[in-house]
């Protein structure tokens, strides 16, 4: 196998797996703090939920730049061709 | 396996090689047209079982814009409904077999994203005319103006590349889960992929929307006030 190839099949996998580690933690403690706001006030679980969708979308999307890379990385790389 | 990145090919018409995924974006754009054009054909005060269903649905879109903007939901409700309702079928569309849903390819969120984009203009221009929204750029001050330039960029090409990383990854799974593992075993990842499919189609709609606002609420210059609770998820983008 290619050198270059080795590489990058190392490089996605690296890619994936630490930059999943960021973006969990972060979602972790965004729910744990809207669960902590629900059970101080019930009665703005719908404001507090939706607003934590949003949030939660915009840390999902550090994640998900990573898996485009990692993909780019073994589908579409420039450097191999 | 397949690139994710590439689109499969099915005819040519003249010159023009059509994916799949445009077969089915028709598909599901015709479907949406002539439900839609069905269940309004005969409105009446007291409103059928389907009509019913379908005025829930407008005041739920209405609840939702009116939360998130704080504004008269009227000028959005055709905008944000169709790219809600769109891409919720879209996403949804890979529960039938064989079909892979279209937003699970670049061009079609892409596509969605320059729509997003374009859009966020014209409400803009309408709601400050053209020197309002312009001076929106310079908002907090003219400091900002390269920054915010890059950003109204940037802010649309994440939410395309949030869209197509969700959608594809949920069927890229699927499919690597199918092969390994044989017929019924994915079922419980399709349902997780059914919850994230209406997560994002929401998300999109509601990032759409906010950009709307901040472009028309900075642009009229505190005419119309913006849902205070909106300001920190504006902050974040």
């Amino acid at each position: 196998m290619d050198y270059l190839s080795l590489v990058s099949i190392v490089c996605a996998a690296f890619t994936v797996a630490f930059g999943a580690i960021g973006p969990a933690l972060a979602e972790g403690r965004a729910v744990a703090a809207a669960m902590d706001a629900i059970a101080r006030q019930p009665e703005a679980a719908n404001t507090i939920s939706r607003t934590l969708f949003v949030g939660l979308a915009m840390i999902e999307t550090t994640a998900i730049y990573c898996l485009v890379i990692a993909l780019l990385l073994l589908f579409a790389n420039p450097l191999l061709v | 396996m397949n690139s994710p990145l590439d689109s499969t090919i099915l005819f040519q018409l003249g010159p023009v090689p059509i994916a799949q995924s445009v077969v089915t974006t028709w598909v599901i754009m015709a479907a949406l047209v002539l439900g839609a054009g069905l269940l309004t054909r005969r409105l009446a005060l007291l409103p059928t079982k389907p009509q019913a269903a379908l005025e829930l649905f407008v005041a739920t879109l209405d609840t939702q814009i009116v939360e998130t903007t704080g504004a008269n939901p009227s000028p959005y409700r055709a905008f944000i409904g169709t790219l809600f309702l769109f891409i919720l079928v879209a996403n949804w569309s890979s529960l039938v077999p064989g079909v892979e849903p279209p937003t699970a390819q670049l061009e079609t969120d892409a596509a969605l994203a320059i729509l997003v984009f374009l859009s966020v203009i014209w409400f803009g221009v309408r709601g400050g005319g053209v020197g309002g929204y312009l001076r929106s750029f310079a908002s907090p001050n003219p400091v900002m103006i390269p920054l915010n330039m890059l950003s109204s960029v940037t802010r649309v090409f994440s939410m395309f590349v949030r869209l197509f990383g969700n959608v594809m990854s949920g069927v890229f799974v699927i499919g690597i889960v199918a092969s390994l593992a044989g017929l019924l075993v994915p079922i419980p990842l399709m349902a997780l992929d059914l919850l994230t499919g209406l997560v994002q189609a929401y998300i999109f709609a509601v990032l759409a929307m906010v950009f709307i606002t901040a472009a028309v609420a900075t642009g009229t210059a505190g005419a119309t006030t913006a849902d205070p609770a909106t300001s920190p998820k504006e902050k974040d983008i």
